[in-house]
């Protein structure tokens, strides 16, 4: 039920040269449901910071007003709650019950009353089990939901959500959308949501703010009328506006060349694990053709990418490489890095320099490229994949699109025959989604095997020529 | 190190305890294990703990295989001491040209013993003690800052996700051709990167996880109030006192047998 104020405001973290949000005029009225929009780099999540109080002064430089029912942010944080995009870091008791009460204690709520409102903010958000339950064994989308449970709980008259679902698959990024759905219902708080997946969210809201590239606000009202007016601008913003044309198929054009590699009838017993995680898996990738597997979190699907790779043993079952008699999780790193080129989920995890240039030139001159072919293969790269200009940057200070892109050209500089890909378009915007479509599309088009784990439906129905669904643990009929 | 089989019940005896008395307890038998450098006090203490531990609710079976380890380093530290200090004291063992002394054996035991009977309790305390309830009563009990319990217990609870995320930067290294082989220089060199990769990594989680509790109003500096309330009943002082007791007697019983050396004299 706050109301908030934006005049002219601005914000610089300090040591950065530039700005991240600058100018924007907005008044949100009390009870209001905005979403708000931009591409990214735009300020979003800096904003929703500085609605939650969470900019303190001297962590940066703010120009114009931010005011919360008439009181700055940082004096109002009693009201606002925040839930963000990654469930890890933001649980921090080890049970459930715990966890929605520790903020309750934080703001001195008396003993009496706690527990009442910790029941009521569970069963608001769906959760399905009682206090007991170990946070650790949440699957990601309960997380959320406990999350969203735990800033309820305080009664918050800004409600503030960054990107909730992105680090959900489907299925639960489903259920925290449903929670939302009933809590908002049921609530009067203001709302302001930052989430570029459009379309499933669009019925919570009845305004949507979209902030400029370069400053201050480019679009703001219904959004029926911003994506009427706005929303050829968004789409190539990189927002995924509902009703935008979807994007072309990008099927193989010849039939699948030999085979790469095959797993037969492989499984995995995580040690200490009662059940395996995954059994008796055949498949096979060949040259020229990309398979998508598909399943749930927690379905396997990961670990036979990992297995498929060379990186992870199977307990039962083999895995070889067509010509190979040494199944790849034997093979030293240079050979395999030769013949398979492995994309994680996070790329970060991935970086080992601190150059984008050594980062491409890492592999190459770990399998032995004199340096002559070592720049050369770095220079194609660079220029291939847009990246010539950040070749002197620190690889963890990329953008998620850029980030995504240096791991992709890490994979192919020491030009392997079998691309593996695991979520290779997680929780990124239209624009660089795009662009892995066609960067994807076209290696499979030079000859080379891919095999993606995916739960990214429109990625799928863009590429895949082939798809493999991992039900627990199992390969589903 | 999370997924250890329990040593009791839920609701064993000891695990109802509160955690600053079974604290208490590791302290009061420390203290007296360190006053004195003989073997008979750290013995006295030893067996009350063994002949206690039936009534804590403990898992005898459990307990003795977590304390394998335990119990090969108080024998190595044995017989090391007996060794070193071999011609201390009137000769006891003779075999071919190893010559043991009795002093020698007598300190060797006593630092064995001393070992295991502060180790004893320490491992009980910590193998029962839920790491929450821990932390309330360190708080309330002990009146620890709730920043650096609640801080510390959150830290803990990620614990896990670090061996997750470990194995995660080692296969993504492989994947880009880097491994150590047999040569130990490389693999010295690839374990510090990769331990500094999870560092960077476990620093941005955890400041990610600060700012989410300073959202939650952790840095408000409103009193907190208590969800779960740790109490001293009486049960709790009866432990303490207990622990107390054979402690002070122990102690005792060395001076009256005239075996007391104090630590430092």
């Amino acid at each position: 039920m706050a109301s908030v104020e934006l005049r002219g405001y601005g914000w610089r973290h300090a040591g950065r040269k530039a700005r991240a949000v600058t100018g924007v005029d907005l008044r949100i009225g009390s009870g209001e449901r905005v979403l708000l929009l931009g591409p990214s780099g735009s300020g979003k999540s800096t904003l929703l910071s500085a609605l939650a109080g969470l900019l303190p002064e001297d962590s940066g430089e703010q120009t114009g007003e931010l005011l919360i029912d008439g009181v700055e942010a940082v004096k109002a944080r009693e009201r606002t709650g925040i839930v963000f995009q990654d469930p890890q870091a933001q649980l921090v008791m080890a049970r459930s019950g715990d966890d929605v009460a520790f903020g309750l204690e934080n703001r001195g709520v008396d003993a009496a009353e706690l527990w009442p409102r910790v029941d009521a903010a569970m069963a608001a958000v769906g959760f399905p089990y009682g206090r007991e339950r170990e946070t650790n064994a949440l699957s990601g989308g309960e997380q959320q939901r406990l999350a969203l449970a735990g800033v309820l709980a305080s009664r918050p008259s800004l409600l503030l959500l960054d990107e909730p679902t992105a680090n959900l698959d489907p299925e639960g990024a489903g259920q925290v959308r449903e929670a939302l759905r009933s809590v908002l219902a049921a609530s009067e708080a203001t709302m302001v949501l930052v989430e570029h997946r459009v379309a499933e969210v669009v019925d919570l809201v009845d305004r949507v703010v979209v902030l400029g590239e370069g400053g201050g606000l480019l679009a703001d009202g219904p959004p029926g009328r911003v994506f009427a007016e706005h929303g050829d601008a968004l789409t190539r913003q990189g927002v995924w506006v509902p009703g935008a044309p979807p994007v072309p198929e990008r099927k193989a054009a010849g039939s699948p060349g030999e085979t790469l590699v095959r797993a037969d009838g492989v499984g995995r017993l995580h040690p200490g694990a009662a059940a395996p995680s995954l059994s008796d898996v055949d498949m096979a990738v060949a040259a020229g053709e990309l398979v998508a597997v598909l399943g749930a979190n927690g379905s396997g699907k990961s670990t036979l990418a990992l297995m498929l790779g060379g990186l992870l043993r199977p307990t039962s079952g083999r895995v070889l490489l067509t010509g190979a008699t040494a199944p790849p999780h034997k093979w030293r790193a240079p050979a395999l890095a030769r013949a398979v080129g492995s994309v994680f989920q996070n790329p970060e995890q991935q970086f080992v320099t601190s150059r984008v240039y050594d980062e491409l030139a890492l592999g190459p001159r770990r399998v032995g490229y004199d340096e002559a072919e070592v720049a050369r293969t770095v220079g194609e790269l660079l220029e291939r994949l847009r990246l010539s200009p950040l070749a002197e940057a620190n690889p963890f200070t990329l953008s998620g699109g850029q980030a995504r892109r240096l791991s992709v050209a890490t994979a192919l500089a020491t030009a392997p025959g079998l691309l593996v890909f695991d979520e290779p378009t997680f929780g990124q915007d239209r624009r660089t989604w795009t662009e892995l479509v066609e960067l994807i599309a076209g290696l499979r088009d030079e000859g080379r095997g891919v095999l993606a784990v995916t739960h990214d439906r429109d990625f799928t129905a863009a590429l895949a020529d082939r798809t493999v669904t991992i039900h627990e643990g199992r390969v589903a009929c | 190190m999370l997924t250890l089989e329990p040593m009791t019940a839920p609701a064993g005896r000891i695990a109802r305890r509160n955690p600053a008395a079974k604290l208490g307890v590791v302290a009061v038998i420390s203290i007296a294990a360190v006053t004195t450098t003989d073997p008979l006090t750290p013995s006295i203490l030893l067996a009350a703990e063994l002949l206690a531990l039936p009534f804590c609710g403990i898992r005898l079976g459990v307990f003795f295989r977590r304390c394998r380890l335990l119990l090969f380093g108080a024998v190595s530290v044995t017989l090391v001491n007996a060794l070193f200090a071999a011609e201390q004291g009137p000769e006891l063992i003779h075999l071919g040209p190893l010559r043991i002394g009795e002093t020698a054996l007598f300190t060797g035991a006593a630092l064995g013993l001393r070992m295991l009977a502060v180790a004893v309790p320490g491992v009980v305390v910590f193998a029962t003690t839920d790491p929450t309830d821990l932390a309330d009563s360190l708080v309330q009990q002990l009146r620890a800052p709730a920043r650096f319990a609640i801080g510390a217990l959150a830290a803990f609870r990620m614990l896990p996700l670090l061996a997750a995320e470990w194995e995660l930067i080692t296969m993504a290294r492989r994947a880009r051709g880097v491994d150590a082989g047999a040569d130990p220089v490389a693999r010295g060199r690839l374990f510090a990167s990769t331990m500094f990769a999870l560092l960077v990594g476990a620093i941005r989680r955890g400041t990610r996880l600060a700012t989410a509790m300073d959202a939650r109003g952790f840095d408000a500096g409103t009193p907190r109030t208590i969800a779960r309330p740790q109490r001293m009943r009486t049960a709790d002082w009866a432990l303490l006192g207990a622990a107390t007791v054979v402690a002070a007697g122990a102690v005792a019983v060395s001076v009256a047998a005239g075996t007391f050396q104090a630590l430092f004299a």
